[in-house]
């Protein structure tokens, strides 16, 4: 399968690498830095300013800060869309943006300015992350209307979005990287908001030490740059990178990826991304649904230049990209808390990305495709959850739910609108993002693609089993004294607008739109004749998630839903509840070994180094007390000695005179 | 001059014997200057026997330091006889480990 899928991949790398080649803002373009500068200037208001201000001002801040930081969320939205129409209304070739608006540093030889590029790619995740960031804010002045660290709380938020956008702004790695950490960082901060929890504190540790694994990939690719091309930017690398050798280009490959599995949660870095269900619901839909997460996908379909050059490293992408969508599949089957069952959902969508971002050129702008209309639908789903949780006295398990389509029906119909395009139902927007990727998959190696339509399948089980159990059913199962209503206006207005763009979201691909949009910077595919044709696809695909649905409705909508989870279950069951042993598994591999490593060091440290200096120490403080005892206070016994040392002298004069 | 000599070591000897074995703090003290007198003997007679001047300088230098050695070591051990009633030098033993 390797050997094929290598030299599948090194027959495409033959089409022609687009190179970037930004041409200078002008006109309404110059305006760019304002998209990152207004949630920037919104998290320093609200966390600087808020931190320093006293009296009234305070209370102001504190009561209606939330208002500073959805309007500078959705100032960059509006700004987001005027470039975006502007861009539309430019020739093709001329949809390459770079604005330069200070030299970052320089030492010898090297020089990092701080660069935007706006093209096409960075467009569409503008409007992504400024959109559906602003749903989101709007969102939350309902959600956290109750807690009192909410100025706070929109302060994180404007700093991610902030953060986010530099990352996919930045024109250069370094200033990838900047953005990289700094969502890193918020996302570090809003899984433990709720800090006073246990289980929030540790899990944003996990989440934060994780996310430094794939870092040091990163970093040590962002040093693999500078000492192979001299530069970070990608315009220089994208000319560049043919020059480089094959062992680089694969290094490079790799460790990209290294970086993209930590921040997206792909294999072996997944663990962090289902306790960060920790964090406020909101969060979990901005950071870890729609946006943060995709970032992987963003850094491997930006660094094409270097991926279509290495076959090697596609291969291992695509190997990574299958084994996480069933492995987030599976999870999703069996979690109980209806945000984890959403984060494992998660986890598997986002290795349809990365296995299209994997399969080059032809399956670049599908992963965006699938990125965007994920982001509709997945946001969506998140916050229904909330609005749910909401109105459930925040309980998250879902064998405390039962029958709320008749109490939330906003919620109801919203959420059912992205669980339709999840699974694929035929014409929502999930159904024309997944099947390309399923299609191009097929296309490349079946082995992947059937494992593709597999997870498609499993993506249908899970997603009724969630809605069976949330929506369906009776009211048996809830705990005493909920009272189940729906969620006021603030938090059901972004619901129904996300609704709207998961149903709609196909529209992107009308005309090939996607696909056309993106080509100026992932390339144009060759043309294949592809194995299957499209329809007989589109219909397995239809087929596979047709069974998935049933499966879920004889194993949960027909049987009664017991309201504590049964214990006497089967191997597979309790390996998925246990995250499929993914910690057990960091822990017997890297996180006993590294403990011993350090108790290890300690104790040279403590036994060997320590021991040789305390030691030495002891020894001449042992001496030291014996000679002490020469002076004993006996004014003779000096003088016997002064009369012994002046006698040795005489000895010693007379020796060496008549020797 | 060879008998100079010998008693010039004769006394150095004496003294240096009473130094180490006598307790009391003026004995002790003359016999210093015993030894001080014999070296003092000996620095003259090579003096005398080189022919020059040097030794019996040095002699002179001797005695202006014994003289100044003999007042500062006379008032301390006056100054312990007062606070200990008693002028032997194994008595004054404080100063130790």
């Amino acid at each position: 399968m390797t050997l094929d899928v290598i030299l599948l991949a090194s027959s495409e790398a033959a089409a022609d690498i687009p190179v970037v080649h930004p041409t200078a803002a002008d006109g309404v373009f110059s305006w760019l830095w304002l998209i990152i500068a207004l949630p920037l200037a919104g998290a320093v208001v609200l966390l600087v300013g808020g931190a320093v201000a006293r009296g009234s001002l305070k209370s102001k801040m504190d009561t209606g800060g939330h208002w500073i930081g959805a309007a500078s969320a959705v100032g960059s939205f509006v700004l987001s869309l005027i470039l975006f129409l502007s861009l539309l209304g430019r020739g093709e070739e001329e949809r390459q943006i770079g604005q330069h608006l200070f030299t970052w540093f320089e030492v010898g030889g090297l020089n990092v300015g701080m660069d935007l590029l706006y093209d096409p790619l960075s467009a569409l995740f503008l409007l992504l992350i400024t959109g559906v960031g602003s749903l989101i804010h709007v969102y939350s002045i309902g959600y956290m209307e109750h807690d009192e660290r909410r100025r706070r709380f929109f302060g994180y938020l404007n700093l991610f979005v902030a953060a986010m956008l530099v990352l996919v702004l930045g024109a250069n790695y370094l200033v990838v990287f900047l953005g990289w950490e700094g969502v890193g960082l918020a996302s570090y901060l809003l899984i433990g908001f709720w800090q006073h929890k246990h289980s929030a504190a540790a899990a944003a540790k996990k989440a934060f030490v994780i996310n430094r694994v794939g870092d040091i990939g990163l970093s040590l690719a962002i040093a693999l740059m500078f000492t192979t091309f001299g530069t970070t930017d990608f315009a220089a690398i994208s000319e560049q990178a043919a020059g480089a050798s094959q062992v680089t280009l694969n290094a490079l490959g790799l460790l990209l990826l290294l970086g993209a599995c930590g921040k997206s949660a792909q294999f072996p870095l997944q663990a962090w991304l289902l306790d960060a269900m920790e964090g406020p619901t909101p969060v979990s839909a901005l950071i870890h649904a729609a946006t943060m997460v995709t970032a992987g996908v963003y850094l491997v379909v930006r660094s094409n230049f270097i991926y279509e050059l290495t076959p090697v490293a596609q291969t291992v992408v695509v190997i990574i990209a299958t084994i996480t969508l069933l492995w987030g599949a599976i999870l999703g089957c069996a979690k109980d808390d209806i945000k984890k069952a959403l984060a494992g959902s998660t986890m598997s969508q986002i290795g349809y990305m990365m296995l299209a971002a994997g399969l080059g050129v032809a399956g670049y702008p599908f992963a965006i495709f699938h990125l965007l209309t994920h982001g509709f639908f997945k946001a969506n789903m998140f916050l229904g959850a909330g609005s749910v949780m909401h109105g459930m006295n925040d309980d998250v398990d879902m064998r405390h739910y039962g029958n709320l389509r008749g109490y939330m029906p906003v919620t109801f119909l919203t959420f059912a609108m992205g669980y339709l395009a999840i699974i694929g139902f035929p014409g929502f927007s999930g159904f024309w993002s997944k099947d390309k990727i399923i299609e191009t998959a097929l296309a490349d190696n079946w082995i992947v693609g059937l494992c593709a339509l597999a997870g498609a399948g499993i993506t249908g089980f899970y997603m009724t089993r969630l809605m069976l159990m949330t929506f369906f059913g009776d009211d048996s199962r809830w705990e005493p004294g909920v009272h189940p209503h729906e969620s006021p206006r603030m938090m059901t207005v972004p619901l129904i607008v996300l609704a709207a763009l998961s149903v709609l979201g196909g529209v992107l691909l009308l005309g090939d739109f996607v696909v056309d949009f993106l080509a100026p910077v992932t390339g144009v595919a060759p043309a294949h004749e592809p194995p299957l044709p499209a329809i007989v696809v589109t219909l397995l695909a239809v087929a596979v998630v047709a069974v998935g649905v049933a499966a879920a409705w004889l194993l949960v909508g027909k049987r009664e839903i017991p309201r504590e989870a049964p214990t006497d279950v089967s191997f597979a069951t309790r390996a998925a509840r246990a995250d499929l042993y993914g910690d057990a598994i960091n822990e017997g591999l890297v996180v006993t070994p590294g403990r011993s490593l350090t108790a290890g060091l300690t104790s040279f440290d403590r036994f060997g180094v320590d021991g040789v200096i305390e030691g030495g120490s002891a020894g001449v403080g042992a001496v030291s007390g014996l000679l002490r005892r020469v002076q004993n206070g006996f004014v003779r016994s000096y003088a016997l000695s002064l009369l012994g040392g002046a006698l040795l002298v005489v000895l010693a004069l007379l020796a060496v005179n008549l020797s | 001059m060879t008998h100079y000599i010998v008693l010039s070591a004769i006394l150095f000897t004496i003294g240096c014997v009473g130094v180490l074995t006598r307790r009391n703090a003026i004995v002790v003290f003359m016999c210093i200057e015993l030894m001080l007198n014999a070296s003092n003997l000996a620095l003259v007679t090579f003096a005398k026997q080189h022919g020059n001047l040097d030794g019996q300088i040095a002699a002179f230098f001797v005695m202006v330091v014994a003289a100044a050695e003999v007042v500062i070591g006379l008032a301390i051990i006056m100054t312990i006889f007062r606070t200990r009633r008693s002028a032997s030098v194994d008595d004054a033993s404080l100063l130790k480990y």
